[in-house]
């Protein structure tokens, strides 16, 4: 039997959706970079307030369910009631909602315009065992604090008085552990912690039918804000990618251990971007990354959970947000009967991204909250160029300076996604372009 | 005449052997890199206000209290720091860090000495009351080590006479550090990693080797600095918050006079760095105020 120890879920490469076009004050949305653009990822959703963390673990685990297992370090023993099985759908509402986008703007013309280059849109961007089994448990000095099947997982929470002891109890119970494993096993049980198992029933979920594994979901109260990455990273083939969604009451959350870096947003890219976001996207991270070192954590978004513009989803209900753990908003019958619309109230997003590896990742993310509710979104721009025909001068200077606009989305873009710039300008097609920039100063002055 | 030459001459030689300087330029350099460089949360316009607040809170206090001179240079550090570690999206509370740092030198005093590190108390005011926050995690590599480079250089070009209470709580600190993680078995690139961290720094240089408020004796002083360093990791790993140092000082500062009392030593005059052991100040240069001074 050859289990997998995954600690974290892998996920395929996805194709990029094109989203349902709705027009919105801040620019057109045209589209969003989806979660499986990227190799190796996982997503987490926390939701923390006054010491009180759900968490919620999604599996989109691809192999034989036979195989799946996962590990996760958890600061207290779980009792059944704190561990539940989610919805999929609600988390990836949550990914829409807050996933990078892409917007469009149309130029007006510019002979009807008084400040064509006027722009102020931009400005509001911002089971059952065997006998003599528990004898076996007691000599290897691991202690199975309780056992539930929950939904269509068996969950066990253990405990060892130290990790060798661990170690061969999670191989002989057919866990493959890789090398290295035991050393960060270690380190958790000497701070305490216990250890969330959960594998699938076979036999549960032949019964409830579902042909994909749900995301875990676990409550628990304890004043560490963390999340363990480092057993993760033992047998990990590269670096991982992890998406933390984080939903708080009083506002952004960020990492006090590794740097949160904003990722670059509302800049202008060139049109043909428009059929390749995905890439572009999936680059443009890539490139952060190496900028800072592979040590950053990245902010894609933080939004106040009550609207989006422009919206790549609609915010999500209060009840998608309770099933997600927000416990402290009102109730829904209680917002009905004050004759509100059920709508979040005091829930702030933090989208997080992170490709980490054992070495520039030594530690665990450490968060806290913090109280600054700005709104923040990596939003990318597309300019559509007025194509009129009028003729003016204001039109004329328009048409002169479009290629030095169509050099500086080129420069832009080279310099967001690290692509050869020589390509860029032969994809946007740049030479074939009237040369307005071989214009000396006092030519311009006097077009007519 | 000549003896106004000479005098102007000691004043002058005074001015620029002060410490302080060498502590505001290391920091505004720091926080130039961390504005255009790193991309601090923090606005030009942040800055300027706690700069000014800062500098005109120390001008009513001098003129209030009757002092001799005015002396901008503490003031000037204590918001550069807070300029450093602060971070806010108000400016009327980057206003009121500025404001508290400055005004609790001249409000809460003991035995003629400051209770707490001005930027040290404002800090934790704006934590607990949920106005503001500290980023522990904003400082990249290459500003790190150009800082611990610009700090421990500072000991040298300055002659800091109150180092000690600095590399006592650095070796304490960090050591406590390593063993914690020994203990754990964990590989030594996570106690490397957790003291990465400039926040540290300004704290180890900056404000705990404030000698306004630190004890007289350098016995004094090494307990100090270790009461400090054990209270900032039972908050990190006991109660699991950021920013321990912070909150260590802040506990053990009301300790320093019980710690003056079991190990009595001389007052530090600014212009007059001496380690405590001196009784008579050693010729660096001359004391020019020497009543009492809030600075």
């Amino acid at each position: 039997m050859n289990r997998v120890l995954t600690s974290m879920v892998t996920f395929a490469i996805g194709l990029l959706i094109w989203g349902n076009e709705a027009s919105a004050f801040c620019g057109f949305y045209v589209g969003k970079a989806d979660t499986k653009l990227f190799n190796k990822a996982s997503e987490v959703a926390i939701a923390r307030h006054d010491n009180k963390t759900v968490i919620t673990m999604a599996n989109d685990f691809k192999g034989d369910v036979k195989e799946f297992a996962m590990v996760v370090p958890v600061p207290t023993v779980l009792e059944r009631d704190q561990i539940h099985v989610g919805d999929a759908a609600v988390l990836k509402h949550l990914a829409d909602y807050s996933a990078p986008r892409l917007v469009e703007y149309f130029d007006p013309n510019p002979c009807q315009m008084i400040y064509p280059e006027s722009r102020a849109m931009d400005m509001m961007a911002k089971a059952a065992e065997p006998p003599g089994r528990q004898e076996r448990d007691k000599a290897l000095g691991v202690m199975v604090e309780a056992q539930y099947t929950v939904g269509e997982y068996d969950i066990l929470i253990l405990s060892a008085k130290e990790s060798h002891g661990l170690e061969t109890w999670l191989s002989e119970s057919g866990y493959q552990i890789p090398l290295g494993a035991s050393t960060v096993l270690r380190s958790y049980l000497k701070q305490n912690m216990k250890f969330f198992v959960a594998k699938v029933n076979l036999v549960e979920q032949a019964k409830l039918g579902f042909t994909h594994l749900r995301p875990l979901q676990i409550a628990f109260e304890s004043p560490k804000f963390m999340l363990p990455i480092r057993l993760g990273t033992v047998n990990a083939d590269g670096a991982q990618e992890l998406f933390i969604y984080v939903l708080t009451k009083q506002g952004r959350v960020e990492t006090t251990n590794y740097r949160t870096i904003r990722l670059p947003e509302a800049q202008e890219i060139p049109l043909y971007v428009k059929e390749k976001f995905g890439d572009f996207y999936r680059d443009l991270f890539t490139q952060q990354v190496k900028r800072e070192s592979q040590r950053g954590v990245f902010l894609e978004y933080a939004w106040d959970m009550n609207w989006c513009d422009p919206c790549a989803a609609n915010p999500l209900s209060t009840e998608e947000l309770r099933t997600l753990g927000v416990f402290w908003q009102d109730s829904p019958s209680l917002t009905q009967r004050r004759g509100l619309m059920p709508q979040a109230q005091n829930v702030f997003l933090t989208r997080l991204h992170v490709r980490y590896d054992a070495a520039h990742f030594p530690e665990d993310l450490m968060f806290q909250e913090t109280s600054d509710r700005n709104n923040f979104q990596a939003r990318y721009i597309l300019r559509h160029a007025w194509t009129g025909t009028d003729d003016c001068p204001a039109a004329t200077t328009y048409r002169q300076q479009l290629r030095e606009r169509y050099e500086r989305e080129a420069q832009t873009l080279a310099n967001l996604t690290g692509w050869n710039i020589g390509e860029i300008r032969k994809a946007m097609n740049l030479a074939s372009l009237p040369k307005g920039e071989d214009m000396k100063w006092y030519q311009r002055l006097w077009t007519n | 005449m000549r003896q106004d030459n000479d005098k102007s001459n000691e004043i002058k030689s005074t001015f620029w052997r002060d410490p302080r300087l060498y502590q505001i330029a290391s920091l505004s350099t720091l926080l130039f890199y961390g504005l255009f460089w790193l991309h601090f949360d923090i606005s030009t316009w942040q800055v300027a206000i706690t700069l000014c607040v800062s500098q005109l809170t120390q001008f009513a206090g001098t003129r209030y209290f009757n002092l001799p001179l005015f002396d901008p240079k503490s003031a000037v550090i204590s918001s550069l720091s807070l300029c450093l570690l602060l971070r806010t999206n108000d400016p009327a509370v980057a206003a009121l860090a500025a404001f508290v740092a400055i005004a609790i030198k001249f409000l809460i005093r003991w035995n003629n000495k400051h209770v707490f590190n001005p930027t040290n108390l404002a800090l934790v005011v704006i934590l607990s009351s949920g106005l503001g926050w500290i980023s522990p995690g904003q400082w990249g590599q290459v500003a790190w080590l150009g800082f611990l480079v610009a700090c421990l250089g500072s000991l040298v070009v300055t002659r800091a006479a109150r180092a000690d209470v600095t590399l006592a709580f650095l070796t304490f600190y960090i050591g406590l550090l390593f063993v914690r993680t020994l203990w754990l078995g964990d590989p030594l690139t996570i106690p490397l990693h957790q003291i990465e961290n400039g926040a540290l720094l300004i704290f180890a240089f900056f404000m705990i080797s404030d000698p306004k408020t630190t004890p007289d004796s350098r016995t004094g002083r090494i307990f100090f600095a270790l009461m400090v360093a054990l209270t900032a990791l039972y908050v990190q790993f006991g109660l699991f918050k950021p920013n321990g140092p912070l909150w260590g000082l802040i506990v053990c500062s009301p300790f320093v006079s019980l710690l003056d009392r079991m190990f009595p030593g001389a007052r530090y005059d600014w212009s007059k760095p001496t380690t405590g052991h001196d009784l008579v100040s050693i010729p660096l240069s001359l004391s020019l105020q020497p009543q009492r001074r809030f600075l």
